[in-house]
């Protein structure tokens, strides 16, 4: 016993070394396993705080942009709802619960981003209490952002499209070929669209969209448009280069999209499955 | 000793911060970030208690994984170069590392470098080699290594020369 105490005594910083990179190495592998890093994220009180205080300062250096954003967005709104008003007809709702849509919008800003590393996540100012859960989409008026995956009371946090996890259906805006959007983890301007078959017209220039087969995202959102693509090793299925039309660099404010329906769908599905 | 204790707890929170708020935004070439608060752990005193030194580490790694949500890549690399600075120290600085009355404000620069540079190159190599997690990259692993390295290196030995009557 004496002996096993002096070894242990002898070697105390050996065995503290090894027990303090054996935590780190396993929280590293849990963020790396999908859905399971439960300890640490930046979406809690202390880091979402210091991260939404530095970033009023630079919102405010960044308004004049925000502010021709907004324009940008309300001259494509309004045009759209004139067009829209000629060839408007009356819905006829069945009962209360259909007066609000099937997805229902919120806003938030994004106090934190990174776009350099291979996993990359974005912080929300909105949480819990503003009514965000995981799971929901996150989108600006020019297109995708991410999905969010961790909520705390204040703070949420967003897996990015530009993230090595991350897995979104996409397809073609003209037809309807649908595949995944991946990305390769190097450069934060251009996304990868696999498993798209090799019937689909591909075309330089063309947009991608969500493909709403995903009960996170409505279909028709814009992603990006394709700037290159090859046939993959199995010569049936495309691998196409999307260039983003968000700059993942400088996001500023964004919507969080919630499928109200989205309960409703997976017991389906559950039924179904049994 | 009370105003070494004072003076560290400031360094590890100002370094932080700084790293987190300002430094962790560069991105320059897309990629490459300078990481200063690896300092904290160069200029830690040289004679004090190892396993404090070592728990610090872990701290300091962990706060900044915090941060930039990585699970605990940096706090992995900061263990390890605290566990090998005694090693580091005594291959760059010789004997007078033995004396324990080594500060680094008054070390030849060849050696400071040497210490600096190496601790930089183990601590970004086994952070960026956590950061892929996957021996198909390992190519870029080595070219973020040596970029940031380049960067880091560079950052530290700025900030100390500007701070050099402040450590002294």
């Amino acid at each position: 016993m004496q002996q096993i105490f002096n070894f242990l005594i002898r070697n105390k910083n050996n065995i503290l070394f090894l027990f303090l990179l054996a935590l780190a190495i396993f929280f590293t592998i849990q963020t790396h396993s999908f859905h399971k890093s439960k300890f640490i994220s930046s979406a809690n009180g202390l880091t979402g705080g210091i991260y939404s205080w530095a970033n009023d300062f630079d919102t405010y250096m960044h308004l004049d942009e925000y502010n021709k954003r907004l324009l940008e967005e309300n001259k494509k709104l309004r045009n759209t709802l004139t067009n829209l008003s000629d060839t408007i007809s009356v819905e006829n709702h069945s009962d209360t619960s259909s007066f609000e849509g099937t997805y229902y919008f919120r806003t938030a800003r994004v106090i934190n981003n990174n776009y350099a590393k291979p996993n990359n996540y974005l912080t929300l100012n909105q949480g819990a209490a503003n009514g965000i859960e995981s799971e929901f989409g996150v989108i600006t008026s020019k297109g995708v952002i991410g999905i969010v995956d961790r909520v705390n009371n204040k703070f949420s946090r967003v897996i990015s499209i530009l993230n090595s996890e991350s897995r979104i259906n996409a397809q073609l805006n003209k037809t309807n070929h649908f595949g995944s959007l991946v990305w390769n983890g190097k450069n934060p301007n251009l996304v990868q669209l696999i498993d798209v078959p090799r019937q689909a017209p591909v075309k330089e220039g063309d947009t991608i969209v969500t493909g709403g087969r995903s009960l996170i995202f409505p279909a028709g959102i814009p992603i990006g448009s394709i700037q290159d693509f090859t046939l993959d090793q199995s010569e049936s299925y495309y691998q196409i280069n999307v260039k983003l039309f968000n700059d993942m660099t400088n996001i500023g404010y964004v919507y969080v999209i919630e499928n109200r329906e989205k309960e409703e769908i997976r017991s389906l599905e559950a039924e179904n499955e049994q | 000793m009370n105003s070494s204790i004072f003076k560290n707890i400031i360094r590890f929170v100002g370094l932080v911060l700084i790293q987190v708020l300002i430094l962790n935004n560069i991105n320059f070439l897309g990629y490459i970030n300078p990481y200063l608060y690896v300092l904290f752990l160069l200029l830690y005193p040289f004679n004090s208690n190892h396993s404090l030194f070592l728990v610090l580490a872990f701290l300091l790694g962990f706060s900044i994984d915090l941060f930039e949500d990585s699970g605990g890549i940096h706090a992995a690399a900061c263990v390890v170069i605290a566990f090998v600075r005694p090693h580091l120290l005594r291959f760059s600085f010789g004997i007078s590392y033995d004396h324990q009355n080594l500060r680094l404000s008054t070390t030849p620069f060849g050696a400071r470098l040497t210490y600096i540079f190496l601790s930089i190159l183990i601590h970004h190599f086994i952070l960026f080699s956590l950061e892929m997690f996957s021996l198909n990259h390992i190519i870029i692993v080595l070219k973020k290594t040596l970029f940031s390295s380049i960067f880091s290196v560079l950052t530290i030995i700025l900030s100390l020369a500007v701070f050099s009557k402040k450590y002294r």
